[in-house]
């Protein structure tokens, strides 16, 4: 298990210096210059001088091994990667992490609270689905979830947006839900699930929709092992066998997917973020792709990459927790 | 009473090829006590109908009854049944990896079992006990192992671990479907060496599934032969062995290595019916090598030789010489250095 662990966190870091290498070449080199990577680091609005400046301050004439080194560890003044640095943002003229810290928390609050939503919604259907496989309710379950697989994210957000924020306000004159914006958690709590309920139905609904296909399938899978017979005739309650034996052995796939979704997700719920206008991860990115705002673009690729590499440590360490096959070998 | 008394079981599957008929009216009975073998070869039904008693059989029409101590298995409502098995009705199966769960360590497993009928019973007391029944089953160190997993078992400890589970109850009563086929050869004579201990020690009766006559040999009393979902013949064991009337029954034991001569070494010809739609008429015809015209109508279980719990499915004549000159070839049609120099 311990040697399990740091391969798989030496794999971790290698995957990361690789984004970071292949991150450095798309964003610093340019065949036709120092003077084209400085202009897309300015920005569209930036003058003659200013890129000047950008060369000089960014040592953009510098061979690219020394420009690599000081984009991973950092110049004097100037921190890299590795210090926690991931440059200046000419367009707004501060630190991209001023501009990530602050967009940080609203998408991890999306997504934290969207995905314990779709996974208990996922998990609570599929699961009935399968244990009574054709039945009615396993067909309702197989036809909404194909209903909102088929969605597109825009259309059921504003969908909700119409429904709970205009009909209800302006037609039963029920203000319940707001249109958009956010409240940070640590200034009121019950703000945050106020302002967040909507979105995260959205993400939730359209996401669980997947995963009770996947819980379903992963669930019928397991209940026709010898296992589950054993259980069956030990004389264990029907209850037992579904969750206990059944449920246990069908959360290994579900928990690998639900790790990989919930860290493409940190990068940034792109739509969904338009559509409430929060100002998470996704909406700067889009943001700083209208401005070609590079820097922030480059921080936003960088965090992603590492949210979905941790996620994969982390779903293989529970994966471990969870079967002791893996963990005792 | 008998224990277990079986009467026209009937099961049936709905398979988009049309229903498969998985057992056709098998009736048998289970004495306490006493170890009844089911053989057949592979697909002739032993599982299913198994199975179809306990309630563990899914999406499959069943009738007929089975009366355990005067209950019928078949209609009672399922809470009833779920306090059955377990705890007068043990079973173990073919394959004692999958057979376990692979995430719970095999002492959870058994104090599960223990508790799933009593959750009176505390845990270290329960606990006790399945370090008790690891060590009466066999398995050295047991107050260790009991906390291994599955995967760290032998197979032959596996299958143990499960004996161990399966009679934590005391039941009256113990299925094993097929519990040597996945192990070898010396394993097997342990694990049936167990088994036929804690019989007696406990009185259990056992159903012995299996297709190999050898394990029959070991432990039965009595044999009931099964081929395509019904009974061919049955008889005390001797009898089977030594008195056999039914073909298929012959055609078994002339293919049981050490039966007889080694010349005698000879595999029944041709494969099990299909179970869809089988023809009116002997199930075992296509393959006889004694069919004649009278084998079109299908023959009951009847009377044959002089023991009277002696039936077989068969229009043959009870007479054994008589018998022997409507085969159409002899027995010992392929030598064994025949077929070896083939090859
Ligand atoms: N769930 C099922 N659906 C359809 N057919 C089945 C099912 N289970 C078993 N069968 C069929 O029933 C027959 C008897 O199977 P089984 O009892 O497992 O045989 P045995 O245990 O004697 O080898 C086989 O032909 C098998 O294919
Ligand atoms: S009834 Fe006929 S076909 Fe069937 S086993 Fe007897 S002789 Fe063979
Ligand atoms: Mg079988």
């Amino acid at each position: 298990m311990g040697r399990f662990l740091v391969r798989r966190i030496l794999q971790g870091l290698l995957v990361m210096w690789l984004v970071t290498i292949a991150a450095f070449c798309l964003f610093f080199i340019d065949p036709s210059g120092p003077m084209s990577v400085a202009r897309r680091i300015g920005g569209r609005q930036a003058t003659t001088q200013q890129l000047h400046r950008i060369i000089h301050d960014l040592g953009l004439n510098q061979p690219l091994y020394k420009q690599y080194w000081h984009f991973l560890w950092g110049a004097p003044g100037r921190p890299g990667l590795l210090q926690g640095g991931l440059g200046r943002d000419y367009y707004f003229g501060e630190p991209v992490t001023h501009i990530l810290y602050q967009a940080a928390p609203i998408t991890f609050s999306l997504a934290i609270g969207a995905s314990v939503l779709w996974l208990a919604m996922g998990l609570a259907s599929g699961i009935l689905s399968a244990v009574r496989p054709r039945s009615f309710l396993d067909r309702f379950f197989t036809t909404i979830a194909l209903f909102f697989y088929s969605m597109p994210t825009f259309v059921l957000g504003l969908l909700l947006l119409l429904i709970f924020y205009f009909d209800f306000t302006t037609k039963l004159h029920l203000a319940w839900f707001p249109a958009a914006g956010y409240v940070a958690f640590s200034h009121n709590p019950w703000e945050w699930v106020h302002h967040l309920i909507l979105p995260w139905m959205t993400l939730a609904v359209v996401s669980a929709a997947a995963y009770t296909r996947l819980s379903r399938s992963s669930m019928l899978d397991v209940l026709g092992e010898d296992y589950i017979r054993t259980a069956r005739a030990k004389g264990l309650t029907e209850r037992r066998v579904v969750l206990r034996h059944g449920l246990r052995a069908a959360l290994t796939p579900i928990v690998t997917q639900f790790g990989i979704d919930l860290a493409v997700l940190i990068g940034g719920a792109i739509v969904t973020e338009q559509v409430f206008s929060m100002q998470g991860l996704g909406f700067e990115a889009v943001q700083a792709i209208n401005n070609q705002d590079l820097p922030v673009i480059l921080g936003i690729v960088i965090v992603a990459s590492a949210a979905v590499v941790i996620a994969n440590i982390v779903v293989d360490i529970i994966y471990a927790v969870l079967d002791p096959r893996v963990r005792l070998n | 009473m008998a224990l277990l008394e079986v009467e026209d079981l009937r099961v049936s599957f709905a398979t988009p090829d049309g229903q498969l008929d998985a057992v056709r009216g098998l009736s048998f009975t289970v004495e306490s006590g006493k170890t009844l073998g089911i053989v057949g070869e592979s697909g002739s039904g032993k599982s299913v109908s198994t199975q179809a008693i306990m309630g563990l059989v899914r999406g499959a029409r069943i009738s007929g009854s089975a009366l355990f101590d005067g209950n019928d298995l078949l209609t009672m409502d399922s809470e009833a049944l779920r306090k059955i098995r377990g705890a007068e009705i043990g079973m173990i199966f073919q394959d004692p990896l999958s057979s376990l769960h692979p995430y719970y360590r095999v002492g959870w497993q058994i104090i599960e079992m223990i508790r799933a009928h009593d959750s009176s019973i505390a845990k270290d007391t329960a606990r006790t006990r399945a370090v008790e029944l690891l060590r009466l089953v066999g398995i050295p160190q047991a107050e260790n192992r009991v906390d291994d997993f599955p995967h760290q078992f032998s197979g032959g400890m596996r299958q143990r671990a499960m004996i161990a589970m399966a009679m934590a109850l005391n039941p009256k009563l113990l299925i094993a479907d097929e519990p040597t086929t996945a192990l070898d050869v010396t394993v097997q004579a342990q694990v049936l060496e167990v088994m036929k201990r804690l019989q007696e020690e406990f009185g259990t009766a056992i159903i012995m599934i299996t297709h190999d006559l050898g394990v029959i040999a070991e432990v039965a009393d009595d044999v009931v032969v099964m081929y395509a979902g019904a009974v061919m013949e049955e008889g005390a064991r001797d009898t089977i062995f030594y008195d056999a009337h039914h073909p298929y029954a012959e055609g078994l034991l002339l293919s049981l290595p050490g039966y007889g001569t080694r010349e005698r070494l000879v595999p029944i010809a041709g494969q099990p019916p299909s179970l869809i739609s089988l023809p009116e008429g002997c199930p075992f015809r296509p393959r006889c090598p004694y069919a004649f015209d009278r084998c079109t109508e299908t023959p009951p279980l009847l009377d044959v030789g002089d023991k009277d719990d002696h039936g077989s499915a068969c229009w043959l004549p009870a007479d054994r010489k008589a018998r022997a000159g409507m085969r159409h070839q002899p027995a010992t049609k392929r030598p064994v250095a025949k077929r070896a120099a083939k090859k």
